[in-house]
């Protein structure tokens, strides 16, 4: 388990700083910040709409911010687009999946960034080739390579997607809800992957509303109410209860860095009741 | 389709004789049923119209005969280019209405730029005219659909919305150029581009020539596919399926040309021909049954073993198969091609890999305002002349094509073949309907009936695939 915390230690992998992006007047995203290191797993918490999926596709580059710093080991980077984010390393696998369904999945994945042959047209033959042993790692059964991903079942729409982020030597994983969609077992899957991929030194942020699953995968956790950063916390140094007063009522305990969302006092009425329902 | 892999079949039956075959070849099923309705009309219409009046078709009538054939395919060659821009269209989510009128405005432009400019400062006849008259109508569609596309992409307004207002305003405009008036003639190399006149087609020896390329083409692609499977160690298809489709490929490109070789000019014409280049015309006796022409004492008779030519494939028809090529060597080899249907398939997805899809939605308009300048050069080259209702109605011709092709207005699928074969079909209801004389009324309410009844059974059809 990494022992970095706070600024003293090294460089992070990524930093994100005073986050702030608004739709409409609504402050999705409110000065958060948040960072993540080499080879560690951060979850991101919080109920739909806190603002963690926002926070997060502004690093992969599908939202522009409308303020704040991104640093990339340390140094400033500039990310207006997914083309961006993808040259910097950072792959994300979507809530959605992303995928284009009417295509392949070797369409799927190199979308964006088409192997051709040396007449400038698409090299399909070296796509599904590569294809086949990248798919052959992840889901050794998976045969249907020239039917569109549509028709495809959600494990195996998930591994092209997952395909798709960890095949072009990502440094920095997004994966927001991967096991959504999951069954037990495939769950249970992604879940070696990413221990997996950590030992590789990819660092990763994990979105998820599952608080047991992130518990499990997680080096950190960052939880987020109402578009702010409540608090940032090591898995041992809390605990569920904690971590669900965090994404519940915005209480930072006392193992966790507090963030600005975190609320100083609350009624002891509603504390009880939290705890009571956890 | 949910058939099984290749390799693995079902127990021996007739269907499973039928499927086995179409996994083999890996053919578009769609494809077939396409071109088996389309033999079928024709032969309808062949066996209808011998019943009213024998003629020398393949089944008695006047429909499936060397001459009615070729006229069809000349009269498809407009619609068929328009409809193959149309297909990527409809496959990025994107309508565009505004065709015809834009066929419109580019025709009388370019034919008023032929006989109100270029003729009376060039002398007419220059033989620059054409090449300016013909640079200038694409040049002018790139610049119209570019517009188009800047309006839908930029400012985001619907492409609907866009072209709707481009078809009301921009057959104003075509109207506003000439003011209603007819512009004719057009320049004399001009009116080959739409297979007028007997020059106007290439004549049996290219045809030929055409035809070997073609199945030469067959062949290398059959050979190179195999190739590149072999080194990258993927199922090889077995050699039946290969020779199935060589052999099936090849006999379709030698029948066409065949078919237009067979199509003899006028008699009228050739002995125009003859007299203008000096040709000696042979001695020959009366025979009203010939093709040829022959010379009896001092007059000049159809014969049998005269003088003759045959036309071969019309420059129009040539225009429109190299843009199907060009087209789906464009959908399905190249990166545009893949990005216009990821898009389609999933904007947000396509988005998020990186594709510039505004970028991509200005170029497919582009690209149509350039096919329907190819398409309005066709038109105006074949009809000797521009007005401002030459491309009324086109819009919705060239979207049935596709349709009935097999386009999905939902986004994402739809094939170039598909938009040529509908084209294709939809022309040969309305030529076959001519032929029997029906009234104009009763052909719209038949082809309107058939772009329902096709769009219907293709979702009967993708309903069973899945």
């Amino acid at each position: 388990m990494s022992d970095n915390t706070g600024s003293s230690g090294p460089t992070p992998l990524v930093e994100m700083r005073d986050m702030s992006i608004a739709f409409g007047g609504v402050k999705a995203v409110n000065h958060a910040s948040i960072d993540l290191f080499q080879g560690e797993v951060v979850g991101l918490l919080g109920h739909n709409g806190a603002g963690k999926s926002t926070l997060i596709k502004i690093l992969s580059g599908a939202y522009k911010r409308d303020a704040g710093d991104i640093l990339i080991n340390g140094e400033p980077v500039k990310i207006d687009n997914p083309r961006d984010a993808k040259a910097l390393g950072i792959e994300t696998i979507y809530q959605t999946l992303a995928l284009a369904d009417n295509v392949d999945a070797a369409a799927n994945l190199y979308l964006g960034r088409e192997l051709r042959t040396r007449w400038g047209t698409l090299d399909d033959i070296a796509m599904e080739s590569q294809c086949r042993q990248v798919m052959g790692r992840l889901n050794p059964n998976f045969r249907r390579f020239k039917e569109p991903v549509k028709s495809l079942s959600g494990g195996q729409r998930q591994s092209v997607a997952i395909a798709r982020a960890i095949h072009f030597n990502a440094r920095i994983l997004i994966m927001d809800e991967p096991t959504a969609a999951l069954g037990p077992q495939e769950t249970a899957q992604v879940g070696e992957l990413i221990k997996q991929l950590k030992a590789e030194g990819i660092g990763i942020f994990l979105i998820s509303h599952d608080i047991h699953d992130v518990f499990d995968l997680a080096d950190r956790v960052t939880v987020m109410k109402n578009g702010r950063v409540v608090g940032t916390a090591h898995v041992r140094d809390v605990t569920k209860d904690e971590v669900l007063g965090m994404i519940i009522l915005g209480k930072c305990p006392p193992g966790a860095i507090p963030g600005p969302g975190a609320i100083k006092d609350i009624p002891a009425a509603a504390q009880a009741a939290v705890m009571g329902h956890a | 389709m949910s058939a099984p892999a290749i390799g693995s079949h079902d127990p021996a039956s007739e269907e499973g004789l039928i499927r086995r075959f179409l996994n083999a070849t890996e053919l578009d099923t769609r494809m077939l049923g396409m071109v088996g309705a389309l033999l079928v009309i024709w032969a309808g219409f062949d066996i209808y119209s011998g019943i009213l009046r024998p003629g020398d078709g393949l089944f008695g009538g006047s429909f499936l005969t060397p001459r009615n054939l070729w006229i069809l395919m000349v009269q498809t060659s407009s619609i068929a280019v328009m409809a193959t821009g149309m297909v990527l269209i409809i496959v990025m989510r994107q309508i565009d209405l505004s065709v015809g009128s834009m066929l419109s405005f580019i025709a009388v432009s370019v034919g008023y730029l032929q006989v109100y400019g270029l003729g009376p400062a060039l002398g007419v006849g220059h033989p620059a005219i054409w090449i300016i008259a013909v640079l200038f109508a694409l040049v002018m569609g790139a610049l119209v659909g570019c517009l188009n596309g800047v309006l839908i992409a930029y400012l985001r307004i619907p492409s609907f919305i866009v072209t709707l207002g481009g078809l009301i305003a921009y057959s104003g405009l075509a109207w506003w150029v000439i003011r209603g008036e007819t512009v004719a003639p057009m320049d004399q190399t001009y009116k080959l581009i739409g297979g007028n006149g007997p020059l106007a087609s290439i004549g049996p020896f290219w045809s030929w020539i055409l035809a070997f390329l073609a199945c030469g083409g067959i062949v290398a692609a059959i050979i190179t596919g195999r190739q590149q499977r072999r080194r990258f160690k993927f199922p090889l298809r077995p050699i039946w399926a290969e020779t199935v489709i060589g052999v099936v490929g090849s006999l379709v490109a030698l029948g066409a040309t065949w078919l237009v070789n067979s199509y003899p000019w006028a008699p009228k014409v050739i002995e125009k021909y003859a007299l203008e280049h000096n040709i000696p015309i042979p001695d020959g006796a009366l025979d009203a049954s010939g093709d040829a022409i022959c010379r009896e004492g001092d007059k000049i008779v159809r014969c049998v073993n005269g003088l003759s030519f045959e036309t071969g494939y019309a420059i129009p028809v040539l225009i429109a198969i190299s843009v199907g090529f060009l087209m789906t060597f464009l959908a399905m080899r190249t990166r545009f091609g893949r990005y216009v249907y990821a898009t389609g398939g999933n904007p947000e997805a396509a988005e998020l890999a990186g594709v510039n899809t505004k970028r991509l939605t200005v170029m497919i308009f582009t690209l149509m305002g350039v096919l329907v300048a190819v398409s309005a050069l066709i038109s105006t080259a074949r009809l000797d002349s521009a007005t401002n209702s030459l491309g009324q109605f086109n819009e919705l011709y060239v979207i049935a094509a596709a349709v009935i092709g097999g386009t999905s207005l939902a986004g994402g699928i739809g094939t170039i073949y598909g938009a040529l074969l509908g084209a294709l079909l939809m022309q040969s209801l309305q030529s076959g309907m001519t032929l029997l004389n029906f009234e104009s009324a009763y052909k719209d309410m038949v082809v309107g009936a058939v772009l329902v009844t096709a769009v219907w059974l293709d979702q009967v059809y993708r309903a069973r695939m899945k």
